[in-house]
């Protein structure tokens, strides 16, 4: 059947379809499920990294000493439209300096330090009276200025995103409920316990872009989200909006997995979701666009998974951006006995931190403490033997071993062809990979050294165009001067010019003595 | 036998103008080895390999003055890019051009800075702002870590910094080479319960 892409991805979700790979994990979600979200309580301190996204860190407009308000900016960021920082609690800046900033480099970055006066008071906001008759171009500046990122973990600012969406025109709004990474539950709860916030998101979402519908994509695991979802649609009224359950297969919460699952389509190589006429958010993210356009507030907060076998009460909690991890951890019953290691994100795609005075970032989904029992002894890594098990469950149906072979020997030219930019470091492979190579941990290293490299090449082009404007402005500064002196020196040789100098300092003496007397 | 002396010559005739029309019209201004081996090499126009900058380097390699292994900023990674393009054999780095070091970039200390403006016109890449008997400053972003504006400095008040990383422009290193991470880092104020 040879139909438009953009026109077969209209019917996303009327059947569900497969993704190549992936794999059934145990779920581990229902022991953070128990308790009800809670608020957690005020730190004695924030740490807001001015690093929350891709790219460079925002930059600050406070001083040390000043005093601000809730939702106030404390950092501005440019670049793709949406990373502003906001203070996440009324209070004064004791200083902005170096600290852990939950990265997997592990190094400290810069951070607002910010002493909160314990009154949460919020700075003046301007929220939409009615957003059913904003103008769609307005909804999308209030999202920009929100400084909201997806929440489900690659922290892509969504201004961006919807204004990409909206000037290339999509049809349908994937809301992504998919949170098949084990052991989370940030977005299950959020689902369960504030529905309705996610519809009037995809509404005001939905209103922003200019698509036609909306499918809300959950997993078949979450009994009460249906119900809940159901029962907030009725309440809004809200058209155009389904509700689809997929099948839990790990990465089915990709966002490339999740659109191949609804519309049996997959995004080309190199491109994105656009191309099919389709805009994919994260439900959280959903809910922090209703936030910011019905009650004016940016993202300082979202829902965190404390969980793991490490801590005495896995549950989940609204924490405000900057919290210490230990504030988080000890509401949830802090550690058990057992308690080895601190993980941000899950145990596939999370990386390990070193200190839980870590603050909580935008990106921060789950917070999993892992006990002695669950972290393997690393392994010896054995050479690869080429059976094939890797590119089995390859979601994005590469070739896993062909990638590590390129990667180890810096073929980067055939790393590219071989697709690494379109791994999505699932872990699939590492995961099931016997002679147990770190294989994502390789993948990570050569997508760094290609935006390195590539950043090299960027800074040589530019030194070679300065470089080049330097000769050509000397060689022209050279020429002026020579052809100065040519004329000085014709001007001194010819006869007539002589003559006429001599006439002119005849003329001036004869003025001065003229004044004179 | 005329008809083929007369033919001949009139062919010869038409494509001494076909080629010497496309000679003209299809003429390539810069030797594209010469960019392509430009391309390579990492601008930072230091003159370490003896040229004044890469691209007279560039043209010296491509016309065979020069060999490949004058380049230290490019280093190891960069004579062997050349060595595949010009399907020559990579060369060791000529000790004699200097050796293979970190990125650096120049810092001015201004408080030490007299304005004298020779640093300025050292700069190959114009990577220095300041006007006579006035602060310079270094353009950090566009500093290529050449060293040329160090020499000509009278009061010695400019010095080569390494670039530093950022978490923004970190690169994750390969698989066990990175720093060992402890097991949770705990919290002062929260004891652990387990050692």
């Amino acid at each position: 059947m040879l139909t438009d892409p953009r026109e077969q991805a209209r019917l996303a979700g009327t059947r569900l379809h497969h993704f190549h790979g992936g794999l059934r994990l145990r779920h581990n979600k229902k022991i953070s499920c128990t308790l009800p979200i809670e608020r957690c309580a005020m730190p004695e301190r924030f740490y807001v990294p001015l690093l929350q996204h891709i790219g460079q860190e925002a930059e600050p407009l406070v001083t040390p000493g000043q005093r601000v308000l809730k939702g106030e900016v404390l950092g501005f960021f440019e670049h793709l439209g949406s990373g502003h920082v906001h203070a996440p609690t009324s209070g004064t800046v004791s200083g902005i300096g170096l600290h852990p900033i939950s990265h997997p480099s592990g190094t400290q970055g810069r951070c607002v330090i910010l002493e909160p006066d314990g009154l949460d008071r919020w700075t003046e906001r301007n929220p939409v009276a009615d957003w059913r008759a904003t103008e769609p171009e307005e909804l999308r500046r209030i999202i920009r200025g929100a400084g909201i990122v997806g929440l489900g973990g690659a922290v892509f600012p969504t201004g961006f995103k919807v204004h990409e969406a909206s000037r290339r025109g999509i049809h349908t709004l994937i809301l992504n409920g998919a949170e098949c990474e084990p052991y989370i539950s940030c977005d299950e709860m959020l689902m369960r316990e504030l529905p309705e916030s996610i519809i009037l998101g995809a509404q005001i979402l939905q209103r922003a872009v200019g698509a036609e519908r909306t499918v809300i994509a959950i997993e078949d695991q979450m009994g009460a989200v249906q119900q809940a979802l159901q029962a907030a649609l009725r309440a809004a009224e809200a058209e155009h909006i389904d509700i689809v359950k997929v099948t839990t297969i790990y990465p089915e919460g990709g966002e490339k997995q999740l659109i191949q699952v609804l519309t049996g389509l997959e995004v080309p190589s190199g491109g994105r979701p656009t191309d099919l006429g389709l805009l994919c958010q994260n439900v959280a993210t959903a809910t922090a666009v209703a936030r910011a356009v019905v009650e004016g507030k940016p993202l300082v907060e979202r829902i965190v998974t404390v969980t793991g076998n490490g801590v005495r009460r896995p549950r989940n909690l609204l924490a405000a951006i900057g919290t210490p991890i230990s504030d988080l951890v000890r509401q949830s019953g802090g550690y058990t006995e057992h308690a080895a290691r601190l993980v941000l994100g899950g145990p596939m795609m999370g990386y390990p931190l070193n200190s839980d005075a870590n603050p909580v970032i935008k990106a921060a989904n789950c917070i999993l403490v892992l006990s002695s029992e669950d972290v393997r002894a690393p392994q010896p890594e054995m050479p690869c033997i080429r059976c094939g098990e890797c590119a089995r469950v390859c979601p994005a149906m590469l070739q896993p071993q062909q990638l590590h072979w390129t990667v180890q020997h810096g073929l980067w030219e055939e790393t590219v062809a071989a697709g690494l930019p379109d791994c999505i470091e699932c872990g699939c492979c590492a995961f099931v990979c016997p002679s147990h190579i770190p294989l994502v941990d390789w993948y990570r290293h050569g997508k760094a050294e290609l935006r390195r490299l590539a950043a090299e090449h960027a800074a040589a082009d530019a030194a070679r165009r300065r470089f080049e404007a330097r000769e050509a402005r000397l060689a022209r500064l050279e020429a002026e001067r020579r052809q100065r002196m040519e004329e000085k020196k014709r001007g001194l040789r010819s006869k007539h010019a002589q003559q006429e100098r001599i006439a002119a300092a005849v003329q001036r003496a004869r003025a001065r003595r003229d004044g004179e007397s | 036998m005329f008809a083929a002396v007369l033919s001949f010559t009139i062919l010869s005739i038409l494509f001494g103008l076909g080629l010497g029309w496309s000679a003209r019209r299809f003429r390539v201004d810069s030797d594209p080895v010469v960019d392509q081996i430009d391309a390579i090499l990492p601008q930072t126009q230091c003159g370490q390999c003896n040229y004044p900058g890469c691209r007279p380097y560039a043209e010296a390699i491509a016309a065979g003055d020069a060999p490949i292994n004058q380049c230290p900023p490019g280093g190891e990674a960069g004579i062997r890019a050349l060595a595949d393009l010009l399907g020559v054999e990579a060369l060791p780095l000529n000790p004699e051009n200097g050796l293979e070091k970190p990125r650096t970039v120049a810092i001015i200390d201004e408080a030490a800075c007299i304005g004298c403006t020779l640093c300025i016109q050292a700069c190959p890449v114009d990577a220095i702002l300041g006007a006579p008997k006035l602060m310079h400053t270094v353009i950090a972003a566009e500093c290529t870590g050449c060293d040329l504006c160090l020499p000509p400095c009278p009061v010695d008040c400019i010095e080569m910094v390494p670039a530093e990383p950022t978490a923004g422009s970190w690169a994750r290193p390969q698989p066990g080479h990175e720093t060992a991470r402890p097991l949770i880092g705990w919290s002062a104020d929260l004891p652990p319960g387990a050692t």
